[in-house]
């Protein structure tokens, strides 16, 4: 019995979560192209099945039979292992996320806040590598772009997390959840949703924050040299972390997986697509700013996170400990 | 206890897994028709004329230390952060804000310092 409740189930619950994950990402990306077109005045995929919903499995069986391809001046073991760095990270940050009542996509740890924050910095190895091993001009600027992109952004995330985590006064996401906040504490929340959420653009490399992929100055930066499944497996990485990201903020900001006001609050089965339906609107906010906003500059980039968004979590950071020490 | 954290484990273990078919099996379904063209380096189409490890600028490993300095730093908040309740109800306020408050002003003047410096420009 007890090995069952040991190795099995966890094994299971990673199985349906990979899975589910995986049909996030196919059916996200053709949310993204349909939801961008709409926003150009254009149909978007309607050719593979009923409005274009056969696109991503169209999409997939070309990925999967495309050559093998490793360039010959790569190095050949990093190269090969860069994607797998990518993905990975981005498929296990799940593991703490709450789906309903008490229920963790994986494990209930009290180190939900650690997890993500820890399993958030590994994800930038898996680019550097990609952008260093193919050893292209464009690849190992886009990679060093992305890397300092990304750790400097985390910084100020970083800080807003801790912020959460005084006002949540534990490190479990699960309990997070679950315990009631006062009204002055969703507004104080939700006055930082906005700067929380720029960080999050940039920590997943999403327009406007997408640099490291430039176009029309770096090709596809960090990706150039890489083809069929190993493309795919950096874009389902980045299409994961958005997915992943939007739950984090959903669970943080929004009460994850409860409906507004304790409605229907024992209705366990719920929970899961109450969750959902917040991701989904969290991810339209993704599409949206990328249909609408420009990219700034390199250097406008990270000037605005070290002069004005830094300070500013910090000083928010201040604030909350203070509201934290003298109202609660 | 330690045993919690095994869900943990198994999760990175099948997501590795999942991973490596994803990367082996297409390599053995697709077509193998390489010639040295192909698997040159893209350059827009133009011969690479050397290795593309060079040195690169030192803004890069300025921001690198930067957040070092900084990520270690917020390591700190965090603990701090988790029992900051728990230290104000069985303690004092002053025990809970004051060694705290003393970090972040110098984790401020240190901010400042690079500020003034010019380390945060990016030029």
């Amino acid at each position: 019995m007890d090995w069952i409740n040991l190795l099995l189930l966890p094994v299971l619950r990673s199985v349906a979560l990979i899975v589910v994950l995986l049909t996030g990402f196919a059916y996200l990306t053709w949310y993204e192209r349909k939801l961008l077109a709409r926003f150009q005045v254009r149909i978007g995929p309607n050719r593979a099945g009923p409005y274009g919903l056969l696109q991503p499995i169209a999409d997939a069986v070309k990925a999967v039979f495309k050559e093998e391809i490793v360039p010959n001046m790569a190095d050949k073991a990093v190269y090969m292992l860069a994607p797998a760095l990518a993905l990975i990270p981005a498929l296990i940050i799940w593991a703490v996320i709450p789906v309903a009542k008490g229920v963790p996509a994986i494990a209930d740890v009290n180190i939900g806040f650690l997890w993500i924050l820890a399993i958030a910095g590994i994800e930038s190895y898996g680019i550097i590598l990609a952008g260093w091993s193919s050893n292209n001009n464009y690849s190992l600027l886009g990679a060093l772009r992305s890397s300092a992109q990304m750790i400097s952004y985390e910084l100020p995330l970083g800080v807003f997390l801790v912020s959460i985590l005084m006002l949540a006064g534990g490190f479990s996401l699960v309990s997070l959840v679950e315990t009631p906040r006062a009204w002055w504490e969703w507004i104080w929340l939700w006055l930082m949703f906005p700067l929380f959420f720029i960080c999050i653009l940039a920590e997943t490399n999403r327009s406007p924050f997408d640099l490291p992929e430039t176009e029309n100055e770096l090709v596809a930066g960090f990706q150039t040299e890489y083809g069929g499944i190993k493309f795919a497996l950096f874009f389902m990485a980045e299409y994961i972390n958005m997915i992943t990201t939007s739950a984090i903020m959903a669970t943080l900001f929004f009460g994850g997986y409860r409906l507004p006001f304790g409605l229907l609050g024992d209705v366990i089965w719920l929970g899961p697509f109450v969750l959902a339906a917040k991701v989904i609107i969290l991810l339209f906010l993704f599409i949206w700013v990328r249909a609408s906003v420009g990219r700034p500059r390199y250097d406008q980039l990270m000037q605005f996170n070290w002069k004005f968004l830094l300070p500013v979590a910090l000083g928010y950071m201040i604030i909350t400990t203070l509201l934290t020490v003298f109202l609660k | 206890m330690a045993i919690d954290y095994l869900p943990l484990l198994i999760v990175l273990i099948v997501a590795a897994l999942f991973a490596a078919i994803a990367l082996v099996v297409p390599a053995l379904l697709g077509p193998h028709r390489a010639n040295k063209q192909k698997l040159e380096p893209y350059e827009s189409g133009i011969i690479p004329f050397s290795d593309a490890r060079r040195r690169f600028p030192v803004k890069f490993y300025l921001v690198a230390m930067l957040f070092i300095l900084f990520d270690i730093e917020v390591i700190f908040l965090y603990p701090w952060a988790g029992v900051l309740r728990d230290l104000r109800d069985n303690y004092s306020i002053w025990l809970a804000l004051a060694p705290m408050g003393f970090f972040l002003f110098v984790l401020i003047v240190g901010l400042l310092y690079e500020w003034k410096k010019g380390a945060l420009d990016w030029k």
